[in-house]
């Protein structure tokens, strides 16, 4: 457990009743210093559950969760948190939206202001810097809200299905942007998605989660040479890791049409 | 900017019907006082009403400064002072306890009954009657603002949280600015109250004002001259009312941008 940056034993959780809902069924889940792990698996089986303990946001039942080395259960603020819904603050424009979690972890304003305005135009956003969060796209709220999570100095990232709202083409690039800078700054990474390429495109480990109430049920571990570019996805190696993953979730129960 | 003379003009569209109604309500009304002759002590023409206020002209401002101060100031110690304590009740659950209760049952004695009381405690100057300015305000604005504080959206609370904001924090990020919109409807209707609250405190005493200038138009019967007043309330009240509708637009533009989900959206069938 020494060295892992994020550290999950036996994490169980289930929503009072009646009927109670078992969310979390004893997670148990280790990610090293800087790496990329996804967590995939069927709609509604504890994903965002799981990510919302991690973010000390919903105290489970039993289990321990560690960022850094620290309990995190009922400690928000240790890693930085992306929420599935675009959340943004509708009376703050798109610039003071970026620079919200930043300047609340203490960095100034004037340098949150710099690097978010460095990141407006990587991110498609340029040009709506003064914009309200209600007139942006789905698509661009959900960058803007990607973009926040980032200029957190946290060194813990956990993101809920950050692309989902983004098409193709804008999620391929979001891909290999979110490659370039996760190599830069060597932060950890708990990714959770739907979508199958997209888990091993970026991941050096996924893991597959059993329908609701989640454990998990396999992890494999992904080494293809980094960067990975956007062809990856017709070789050969990666095709039968696809067949691998796909088989895991098929295995452990029935699979969400998107997933 | 083109958008300001638009706007003008389309303000203009949209009353000009009540106001066309209104022209004909006091051509009527000036033709019916000639045709019956009536006593200028019993009905004043509105002609006749334009004269006082011509002779009255010198006479007002006074009156007119010492009631809207009432008014403003009243209103503005309510808004102050409405919001601390919402804030207070939505923030500390003893509090909440203690004070809601007490704040939402003292309404059963209307604040205008104080006025007297206050006449006693304070004295005939404009502060007595600002303090019943600020009891009839005060209500609505924390009601509004407790409830405004209180829907906040749970899940923008649990955001600024998880990024590590304390109790502060997400008061001032999320809770203040959602309950904008409600602590503004609150104060229109406080704006809507606080000079008719300024100048009934003044009927029961005052040095000045309007409403002891009614008072003493009605001691000399000069109906005309309390008419004039009446006009005088009227548009101070619709000037106040437009103001704190402004001051909602200036603190919460955000509330009135097109959206992008239906500004570009068809037209409805
Ligand atoms: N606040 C809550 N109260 C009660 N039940 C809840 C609550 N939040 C989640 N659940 C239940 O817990 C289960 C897991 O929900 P969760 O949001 O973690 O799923 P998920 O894996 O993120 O799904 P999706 O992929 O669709 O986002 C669901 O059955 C859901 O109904
Ligand atoms: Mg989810």
């Amino acid at each position: 457990m020494d060295g892992a940056a994020v550290a999950i034993r036996g994490l169980r959780h289930a929503f009072p009743g009646p009927p109670p809902v078992p969310a979390l069924d004893g997670v148990e889940l280790e990610a090293a210093r800087g790496q990329f792990v996804s967590l995939v698996g069927p709609s509604g089986c504890g994903k965002s559950t799981l990510l919302r303990a991690l973010a000390g946001l919903l105290l489970p039942d039993a289990g321990e969760a560690l960022i850094e080395g620290r309990s995190a259960l009922g400690r928000p603020g240790l890693a930085a948190y992306m929420p599935q819904r675009d959340l943004l603050l509708p009376w703050r424009r798109a610039l003071a939206n970026a620079t919200l979690g930043a300047t609340i972890a203490g960095v100034g304003r004037a340098e949150a202001r710099r690097r978010a305005l460095d990141l407006f135009e990587r991110f498609g956003l340029a040009g709506f810097e003064r914009s309200w969060p209600s007139q942006l796209s789905g698509g661009m709220r959900q960058r803007l809200a990607l973009l926040r999570t980032f200029l957190m100095p946290r060194d813990v990232l956990l993101l809920d299905e950050p692309f989902g709202a983004l098409d193709a083409i804008t999620r391929r690039e979001m891909h290999q942007w979110l490659q370039e800078v996760w190599r830069r700054d060597a932060r950890t990474v708990l990714f959770v998605t739907h979508d199958v390429e997209e888990a091993l495109v970026l991941s050096d480990a996924v893991c597959v989660l059993t329908p609701r109430p989640a454990r998990v049920a396999a992890r494999l571990a992904i080494d293809y040479p980094r960067p990975r570019a956007p062809a990856l996805v017709t070789d050969p190696a990666f095709v039968a890791d696809k067949a691998r993953l796909l088989a895991a979730l098929d295995q452990h129960g029935a699979r969400s049409g998107d997933a | 900017m083109t958008a300001i003379p638009r706007r003008m003009a389309a303000l203009a569209r949209e009353y000009a019907p009540a106001l066309a109604l209104l022209v004909a309500l006091v051509g009527l009304w000036e033709a019916l006082v000639r045709a019956l002759d009536a006593r200028p002590y019993i009905l004043p023409a509105p002609s006749a009403i334009w004269a006082a206020f011509l002779e009255t002209r010198e006479l007002l401002p006074a009156h007119l400064e010492a009631t809207a101060t009432e008014a403003l100031a009243g209103l503005g110690a309510a808004a102050v002072g409405g919001v601390a304590l919402a804030v207070l009740i939505a923030s500390v659950p003893l509090v909440r306890r203690v004070l809601y209760p007490i704040v939402v049952a003292s309404q059963t004695v209307p604040p205008l009954v104080l006025a007297p009381l206050l006449i006693v405690w304070v004295g005939i100057g404009i502060e007595s009657k600002l303090i019943v300015v600020a009891l009839v305000g005060f209500f609505p604005i924390v009601v509004s603002t407790v409830d405004g504080l209180a829907s906040a959206d749970r899940e923008l609370v649990a955001l600024v949280r998880g990024m590590g904001a304390g109790k502060l924090a997400v008061l001032r990020h999320v809770l203040i600015p959602s309950a904008v919109p409600a602590f503004f409807a609150g104060l229109k209707i406080a704006a809507a109250y606080a000079v008719i609250g300024a100048v009934i405190g003044e009927w029961v005493a005052a040095k000045e004002g309007l409403g002891i200038f009614i008072i003493r138009s009605q001691a000399s019967f000069r109906l005309d001259q309390i008419f004039v007043a009446i006009a005088v309330i009227a548009l101070l009240s619709i000037a106040l009312f437009v103001t704190v509708h402004l001051l909602a637009r200036l603190a919460s533009p955000w509330n009135y941008v097109d959206h992008a989900a239906d500004s570009k959206g068809e037209p409805r069938p």
